[in-house]
C-alpha cells in the first residue's frame, strides 16, 4: 500500500496515494477533472491542457502533475472553467468538426466536453484548414479534419500494441498525425489494435460500424461526460 | 397589447430547421397565440412590416444576398438567433471552405461530369447573387444574441427557447436539448 497523501481540491480534503497524478487521485475521490489527451492505461501526455487546474495558484495540467502533501488545487471555479472552455472552443475552430454527419457524434469526447461546458458556438473565427483523409486501410480510416492532436493513437500504438503505427510530424499549425508508411494500408495497423479505439474524436475510426447506435442511446446523449466519475463522489455529510 | 412579431429566414441552409419548427406539432396553435409572424417563409411575407422581437436565422452566408438578408434581419430584430449548425458553424455548405473557390466553380460549371457548358463560362447574370470566397457562420457577419445548434435543433429546443424569450425568462436549456447533430 502506497503512502497516503492528503491534499485539497476546491476546499475539500482528498486522500490520494503517493505517485498519483492530481487527475487520478481526484477521479478516485469522485471529482471529475475534464480531459482529452489523457486516457486511462496510457502514459499522460499533458498536451491538450483541458485538465488545467490551479495548483497553489498556478495553472498546471492535472494529468502530469503528481499530488503532494498539503497541495491546494482549484478545479471547479469560474476562471478555470473559462480557461478550459476557451481551449475547447479553439479546438473546434482549428479543425473541421462537422458533427452533423460524423460517425463519432454522440460518443465524441470533444463534443461531449463542449456540451458539458454549455458551448453553443465558439467565439473565435473558424479556420477551415485543408486536411488529408487516409482511407487506404481496409478496416480503419484516418480523417485528419477531426484530429485534435491529442496523441492517444501514438501512445496506444507504441505502449499497448508495440507497433509505432502513428507519430506526429511537423510543427505548430503544420503539425499532424503521420503513419509509419506511405499510407495506413502499408503499416501493420490492425482493427484489433488498441490504437483503433484510442481516438477521443472521429479522426481514427473503424470502417463498417458507423451509426450502429441510434441517436438517443449514445454515450453522451443524456448524461454529461464525467458523470460516471462524479457518481463515485461520496454524498455530502457522509 | 399587440403580439410580438417574429421573423424567420433560411440563408445557406436546407430548410430543415424550419421543418423542425413545424415539428412542434399542435404547439404551433399556442405559438400563434403568442406571436405574429412577420417576414418568413411560414406566411410568405417577403418584406419586413415593422420591428420584430425575435429573428430566427437558419443557414450561414454563402453569397452576397445572404449577407444582405442577414443584415436586414439584424436591423429589424431585437433578438437575433442562429438556428442550426449551418448558421452557427457553416454546416454542410461550409464543406467547400477547404477547397479554393475557383476549383468549386470549375467543378460546378465547367468540369463536372454532368455539366453541359460549351463556352465554359460561369453564369454571370446580374440577377445571380455573387458567391462569397467561403461560407461564413452568421455570427461572423452580424452580432448574434443566441445560438441553437443542431442539425436540426429539435422542435423542443426551438419551442423551449422561444417560450423562454417571449416570457422574458433566461434561455436555459436542459443538457438533452443542446446537441450538434
Amino acid at each position: 500500500m502506497s503512502q497516503s497523501v492528503m491534499f485539497m481540491i476546491d476546499g475539500v480534503q482528498v486522500e490520494g496515494r503517493a505517485g498519483q497524478s492530481i487527475l487520478e487521485a481526484a477521479g478516485e475521490a469522485g471529482v471529475y477533472i475534464p480531459r482529452l489527451c489523457y486516457k486511462e492505461g496510457l502514459s499522460p501526455h499533458g498536451s491538450c491542457r483541458v485538465c488545467t487546474v490551479m495548483v497553489n495558484g498556478r495553472p498546471m495540467s492535472a494529468c502530469t502533475s503528481p499530488i503532494s502533501l498539503g497541495m491546494i488545487v482549484e478545479n471547479d471555479s469560474p476562471r478555470v472553467a473559462q480557461l478550459r472552455r476557451d481551449l475547447i472552443e479553439m479546438l473546434f475552430v482549428a479543425g473541421n468538426h462537422f458533427c452533423m454527419f460524423c460517425e463519432k457524434s454522440g460518443d465524441c469526447e470533444l463534443q461531449a466536453l463542449a456540451y458539458r461546458f454549455g458551448i453553443t458556438a465558439p467565439k473565435y473565427p473558424y479556420m477551415f484548414p485543408k486536411r488529408e483523409v487516409d482511407a487506404s486501410h481496409p478496416d480503419i480510416f484516418i480523417d485528419r479534419n477531426r484530429c485534435i492532436l491529442c496523441g492517444r493513437c501514438v501512445r496506444a500504438s507504441k505502449e499497448l500494441d508495440g507497433k509505432n503505427v502513428f507519430q506526429f510530424v511537423g510543427r505548430s499549425a503544420e503539425k499532424r498525425i503521420a503513419v509509419n508508411g506511405e499510407a495506413l494500408a502499408d503499416t501493420d495497423a490492425a482493427v484489433t489494435d488498441a490504437a483503433a479505439d484510442a481516438c477521443p474524436v472521429g479522426a481514427i475510426l473503424k470502417k463498417g460500424v458507423g451509426y450502429v447506435v441510434p441517436v438517443g442511446k449514445r454515450e453522451y446523449d443524456d448524461k454529461p461526460i464525467g458523470s460516471d466519475i462524479e457518481a463515485k463522489r461520496p454524498a455530502a455529510g457522509s | 397589447m399587440a403580439k410580438p412579431k417574429i421573423a424567420t429566414t433560411s440563408l445557406a441552409g436546407c430548410f430543415g430547421c424550419h421543418m423542425s419548427l413545424l415539428d412542434i406539432d399542435e404547439r404551433i396553435l399556442e405559438l400563434v397565440e403568442l406571436v405574429e409572424f412577420d417576414k418568413s417563409p411560414v406566411d410568405d411575407i417577403k418584406n419586413f412590416t415593422g420591428r420584430c422581437a425575435i429573428g430566427l436565422v437558419e443557414g450561414g452566408c454563402c453569397n452576397e444576398h445572404n449577407v444582405d438578408v442577414l443584415r436586414e434581419f439584424r436591423r429589424h430584430c431585437d433578438i437575433l438567433i442562429s438556428v442550426g449548425d449551418c448558421a452557427t458553424m457553416g454546416g454542410i455548405p461550409a464543406l467547400r471552405n477547404t477547397v479554393p473557390l475557383r476549383e468549386c466553380l470549375d467543378e460546378a460549371f465547367v468540369n463536372g461530369p454532368s455539366v453541359h457548358n460549351p463556352d465554359g463560362k460561369y453564369p454571370d447574370d446580374p440577377e445571380i447573387p455573387l458567391i462569397l470566397d467561403k461560407v461564413y457562420p452568421a455570427h461572423e457577419v452580424v452580432k448574434i444574441d443566441y445560438f441553437l445548434p443542431g442539425c436540426p435543433p429539435t422542435a423542443d429546443t426551438l419551442w423551449e427557447a422561444l417560450v423562454a424569450l417571449l416570457n422574458d425568462k433566461p434561455v436555459e436549456l436542459p443538457y438533452q436539448l443542446v446537441k450538434y447533430d
